[in-house]
């Protein structure tokens, strides 16, 4: 419809726990609106969704049925989704090193590692290169996740020290690092430049 | 499972690791937890970390006596029970409980009025630590000096134990009312301010600009229920402590839920009202003129 066409891109930020306010700060920088996310209606409103940094068992705990079932059935349809660490752990089709009950949303085929570096103090800064973003940028790596598994059609956009540590597949983006604690915008950008659903 | 091993040029313990970890953390609730079983029920409930202790804040004050570091096979138990953030807490001033702490693999270190104090004099020099710290403050003065000393992460005081959230609700009023008069001040007034309130001219000069602290800042002390936290939340906060107000209530696991639900949200009174139901009864609760002088724990800290 032209009318949609028109219309600006909004960008939902999941907003149950974690660093939302620095994703919808990143938004704000790319002059792209961000909305907040909490309950299955949020998500009608949005183009595309990100999964923030934060407490991954605490937000599967906190994601209500309804909104997991939306955020799964927009995503099918080719909503552009980014996850970066404990938002790649949502994303993620299986958890290693997680609580049992700890459904992830499976919305990009790879099994990921909780916690692989180790505890806070083996916690990193490095610059990470990647041709999706046309260089080398800086990313903060906080009790990262490993991604140890990945389906032939996920695409690695980036490896550091032998590990994957950004991947593709479709319009789903997830980084086991934080773009959005740098005033590095261009993963934002990449991530706001995916096609999304013609709904 | 083994660890991966670092790369050449990966930079550890850094500022900006430090304070994104607390980041990490906003929106959600951390717990007091004196048993690896008292952890597992938080990380169920969906607390964003743990606090490892031997006693709550409650008995530290009805049992009295001299406070330290827990014991640290205590603390290796509750790091092993749970896969969310541990934090621990050391006496003011005491650095070498804090390197132990360090040692154990704590994520975070609580330098904390709930002990009793070692150096009435000194905090603790946090910068040359690798991992980071978070310190309680009263006001806006004394959040910045914690924060020059190398706190990653600030939490209002509040009184601990108590079970009655009104000396936390002052310390954040404190805190963002005085960030709020910063608003419009000049260059030369932000210098006598940070003289005034004994701060360090370059940080209040950062909160003024921010319109906040530049650190992330939890509420603590004397919160026990959903309302509380979302109360805090409210007022500007970034998450909650909660210390003896969910394993000194009857029914633990419902109340933590509920005020992980509650902090989520703060602002949803309907959602509140249905997360408040049916929780049993809270901690008893203290009035705070009821306590003596003495044993009044946020006067502690300089």
């Amino acid at each position: 419809m032209p009318n949609e066409r028109l219309r600006r891109k909004r960008v939902g930020v999941l907003a149950l726990q974690g660093d939302f306010r620095e994703h919808l700060a990143a938004l704000r920088a790319c002059e792209v609106e961000g909305v907040p996310i909490r309950l299955a209606a949020d998500l009608d409103a949005v183009d595309a969704l990100i999964l923030p940094g934060g407490e991954s068992t605490t937000m599967a705990r906190l994601l209500e049925p309804g909104l997991a079932g939306s955020i799964q059935r927009r995503s099918a349809a080719g909503m552009p989704v980014l996850g970066t660490c404990a938002g790649m752990i949502l994303m993620a089709r299986k958890i290693h090193g997680g609580r049992a009950d700890q459904e992830p949303l499976k919305l990009i085929d790879i099994s990921v590692r909780r916690n692989a570096y180790g505890r806070q103090i083996d916690s990193f800064e490095a610059e990470v290169e990647s041709r999706a973003i046309g260089g080398t940028a800086p990313a903060v790596f906080i009790r990262a996740p490993q991604v140890t598994e990945r389906a032939p059609d996920v695409q690695e956009l980036a490896n550091h020290g032998g590990q994957t540590v950004a991947v593709k597949q479709g319009n789903r983006l997830a980084l086991a690092f934080h773009p959005e604690l740098t005033p590095d915008r261009r993963w934002h950008q990449y991530f706001l430049s995916l096609n999304g659903d013609h709904r | 499972m083994d660890e991966l091993t670092p790369t050449v040029g990966d930079r550890r313990g850094t500022w900006k690791v430090k304070a994104g970890l607390a980041e990490m953390l906003k929106g959600g609730v951390i717990m007091d937890v004196v048993t690896p079983e008292q952890a597992k029920i938080a990380e169920d409930a969906g607390a964003v970390a743990v606090m490892a202790l031997e006693r709550v804040p409650a008995d530290i004050r009805r049992e009295g006596g001299v406070a330290r570091m827990s014991d640290p096979g205590l603390i290796a138990a509750i790091i092993d029970a749970v896969t969310i953030p541990v934090m621990a807490k050391c006496r003011i001033g005491h650095f070498v409980e804090a390197q132990i702490l360090e040692s154990l693999g704590v994520d975070y270190i609580d330098e904390s009025e709930v002990l009793t104090p070692a150096d009435e004099e000194h905090h603790i020099n946090k910068h040359i630590f690798k991992i980071p710290f978070v310190c309680g403050c009263r006001d806006l003065g004394e959040a910045l000096r914690r924060i020059a000393e190398g706190a990653a992460m600030i939490r209002t005081k509040g009184e601990a134990g108590t079970g009655n959230v009104v000396e936390a609700v002052r310390h954040m009023r404190a805190v963002t009312s005085a960030i709020r008069k910063l608003h419009g001040a000049g260059p030369e007034e932000l210098v006598m301010e940070a003289k005034r309130i004994g701060a360090p001219a370059d940080l209040l000069e950062e909160s003024a600009r921010l319109g906040r602290l530049p650190v992330v800042n939890f509420a603590a002390g004397g919160l026990a229920t959903p309302a509380d936290a979302a109360l805090m939340m409210q007022l500007g906060c970034d998450g909650i402590f909660v210390g003896s107000g969910i394993f000194k209530a009857e029914n633990p696991a419902a109340r933590a839920k509920a005020i992980v639900a509650a902090t989520t949200y703060f602002d949803r009174p309907d959602i509140l009202a249905d997360a408040s139901k049916s929780l049993g009864k809270a901690m008893r609760g203290l009035e705070i003129g009821a306590i003596p002088q003495e044993e009044l724990l946020a006067g502690r800290g300089w």
